[in-house]
């Protein structure tokens, strides 16, 4: 943009001039700014209300579960969980915070599994190969999503709920095609333990570290001597590396800006240049990708795919984003808050069997954590904004 | 308001301050734009010269939003011809506009609640620091911008971070003005920007127009209010209905004259002697 800067070298050159102009003497501090100390900056953060949810879901385990689920392999057990929503949770977020819904995504799971396995079992693609070639398709069908959700004009809310239902539909028509008649394709597990690319996309990382911190008695070591806990599920790695993509983009590119203005208001940010538009569609390919990513790492995982794979997972990656603190009319929230909004997610799902209580239990608890944050982060919008 | 106009006494001379360039920065010709089965312009010209204020003077509906839309690349017009520096101009985008030099404060601002002053004032035209992977956005020099830009306007944004949601309507209208200005390398396009403005903003906000000129900027100044266009302008478009009802240099037509042909004639005069020329 050669223009821009000229434009802006230009205005600065004239600074000196417009300094003429009665400048208001500068105060040393404003008397109508009471000190705001960090504490106050704080409470402004979307991701408070997460960070105060995750404590107290800690507490009501500490208190209620088996001693079992605060070990590092317990630990691992409710991360790997919060890392395959996370994964979504977060790019619904960015989502979500761009002004937009994906509701398609858990069925994505679902369809991105069967492309994999076409791809992998049926056209005996390299495992690389097969798994870009899912990214591929799935960025296609965000791509889809967005550009109708743009030319239609329609809310995302209805456009995504149809593609809720063709990509369940297709997973389903697809995978007894492709099988002869089962929903289910299995046959991974070789494939994939054939691939020196395995280890980025399943089984546990750091286990060296683990092994070594279990010989010298740091964590805690079966009778044999290995690790109680044999590493840290490769999901959770993709998690936190995601997280802390997205909260960079967000927080400090041009791109974050664009997103957190395309959500607050698209008709503004087009108006002051923001390319709205395709902001949006990369957000809605971003989502499908990361759908495609969670089916690829849970395909692998578990050796096969399944039509009903990811059912659901569109409302709880909704649900941890705005735990999370994202506002669902758009344009506020964090990557950080879904990270957490995610963790609470596998605290309360997996936590449940730790305690005496039915497992049962978790949709209600899920339905009023989802309840409670919504009613939190009215408030947080109204206490940012100054609305009364 | 007049207390505010009496400050500038000397504002409506300036003949230092216009290089007269022959190529005039904007020009539009027979300017039709449709909605549908609205017509909002039925053929519009004007001439936007540097160093020239140009006041866009025309009722509620008369169809100066709309223009000025078209200039800023936010509409594409239905028929007409459109020139920037001489050559045709086919925007399709604002972001084109922008990077011809052309800037806008809208009437709605185009501003965004939730974000920050800061991140509202740079919204679309971030600086950035680093190489590509790590290319981030200078934030640190957007804060200093943003607070200087802002004291010079008049305003002393507490904080730069706060949310533009918490700012007053008049100082919601100085944050887009000051951008505009900052971005503003050829033409500056104001929609009725002191409709919300007390009386010492919209003083300041009229010297603003007058120090951009004096840059050689060329600014299209919207307004309702004939004294305020009268104080800085250098010629006078009226529009009606979507068209333009005439064109005159400041020495061509007083401002009661100006007054009447803007409302469209004589009813408002009638109104205003019943109301005792309060109007
Ligand atoms: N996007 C649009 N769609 C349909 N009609 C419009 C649109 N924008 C403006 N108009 C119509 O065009 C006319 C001129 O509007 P506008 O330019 O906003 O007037 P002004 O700014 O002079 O008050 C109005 O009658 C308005 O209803
Ligand atoms: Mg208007």
């Amino acid at each position: 943009m050669p223009h821009g800067r000229a434009g802006m070298s230009a205005a600065r050159q004239n600074g000196a001039e417009a300094a003429t102009l009665a400048t208001p003497p500068a105060k040393a501090q404003d008397e109508r700014l009471r000190r705001s100390s960090p504490f106050a900056a704080l409470l402004r953060r979307p991701e408070l209300g997460a960070i105060g949810g995750l404590v107290l879901v800690l507490v009501f385990f500490g208190i209620t579960a088996n001693s079992a689920m605060f070990t590092l392999n317990g630990l691992m057990t409710v991360l790997n969980p919060s890392a395959q929503l996370g994964i979504m949770g977060v790019a619904a977020a960015l989502l979500m915070i761009g002004g937009e819904f994906d509701l398609s995504i858990g069925s994505m799971v679902a369809f991105a599994g069967l492309v994999l396995g076409v791809l992998m079992i049926q056209l005996h693609l390299p495992l690389l190969v097969a798994v870009l070639g899912t990214l591929v398709v799935a960025a296609l069908v965000g791509a889809v999503n967005g550009q109708l959700v743009i030319r239609t004009r329609l809310p995302s809310f209805i456009v995504t709920l149809a593609f809720l239902f063709i990509l369940r539909g297709l997973s389903l028509v697809g995978l007894k095609l492709a099988t002869g008649g089962s929903t289910q394709m299995r046959g991974f597990h070789p494939l994939v333990e054939a691939s020196s690319l395995a280890p980025f996309f399943s089984g546990n990382a750091f286990g060296g570290v683990f092994r070594f911190l279990a010989a010298h008695h740091v964590i805690e070591s079966l009778p044999d001597g290995s690790p109680a806990a044999p590493g840290v599920p490769i999901a959770v790695v993709w998690f936190v590396l995601i997280t802390a993509l997205a909260t960079w983009v967000l927080l400090r590119t041009k791109l974050g800006n664009w997103i957190f203005a395309s959500g607050g208001d698209a008709n503004a940010a087009r108006n002051s240049g923001v390319p709205v538009d395709l902001v949006k569609t990369g957000l809605f390919m971003v989502t499908a990708c990361s759908a495609a990513l969670v089916a690829v790492l849970t395909v692998f995982d578990a050796g096969s795919t399944d039509a009903m794979r990811g059912l659901q997972k569109e409302f709880q990656a909704v649900i941890a984003a705005v735990i999370g603190g994202c506002l669902l009319t758009g344009g506020y929230g964090s990557a950080i808050g879904a990270f957490f909004g995610s963790i609470i997610f596998g605290i309360v799902s997996i936590g449940l069997t730790y305690t005496s209580f039915d497992s049962d239990w978790f949709q209600v608890f899920l339905g009023a954590m989802l309840l409670v944050a919504v009613i939190f982060n009215n408030g947080l919008r109204r206490r940012v904004t100054g609305e009364r | 308001m007049s207390a505010a106009l009496d400050q500038f006494p000397a504002a409506a001379a300036n003949p230092a301050a216009s290089p007269r360039i022959d190529t005039p920065l904007i020009e539009i010709r027979d300017v039709r734009k449709e909605f549908g089965h609205v017509i909002a312009l039925a053929g519009v010209s004007l001439t936007v010269r540097a160093g020239e204020v140009l006041c866009l003077l025309g009722d509620n509906g008369a169809g100066k939003s709309t223009l000025i839309k078209t200039l800023s690349g936010v509409h594409r017009p239905t028929s007409g011809s459109f020139m920037v520096d001489g050559k045709p101009a086919a925007f399709s985008g604002p972001r084109d506009a922008l990077n011809a030099g052309i800037a806008t404060v809208f009437q709605d601002l185009a501003m965004i609640p939730l974000m920050s002053v800061t991140r509202n004032f740079f919204m679309g035209r971030e600086p950035t620091r680093g190489v590509w992977p790590f290319r981030r956005v200078d934030f640190k020099q957007c804060r200093d911008v943003t607070h200087a830009e802002m004291r010079r306007i008049g305003i002393d944004v507490r904080d730069p971070d706060q949310a533009v949601g918490t700012l007053s309507g008049g100082e919601r209208q100085c944050v887009a003005i000051a951008r505009a200005v900052y971005f503003g390398a050829k033409v500056l396009i104001l929609d009725e920007p002191t409709s919300a403005l007390g009386v010492a903003q919209t003083s300041m906000v009229l010297k603003y127009i007058n120090l951009v000129k004096s840059r050689g900027l060329g600014v299209i100044f919207i307004t309702h209010n004939v004294r305020h266009a009268y104080a800085v302008g250098d010629s006078f478009t009226v529009l009606n209905r979507g068209r333009t009802l005439g064109t005159y240099r400041k020495d061509e037509i007083a401002m009661d004259a100006l007054q009447t042909l803007m409302a469209g004639g004589k009813e408002l005069q009638d109104l205003s002697s019943e109301l005792g020329g309060t109007v």
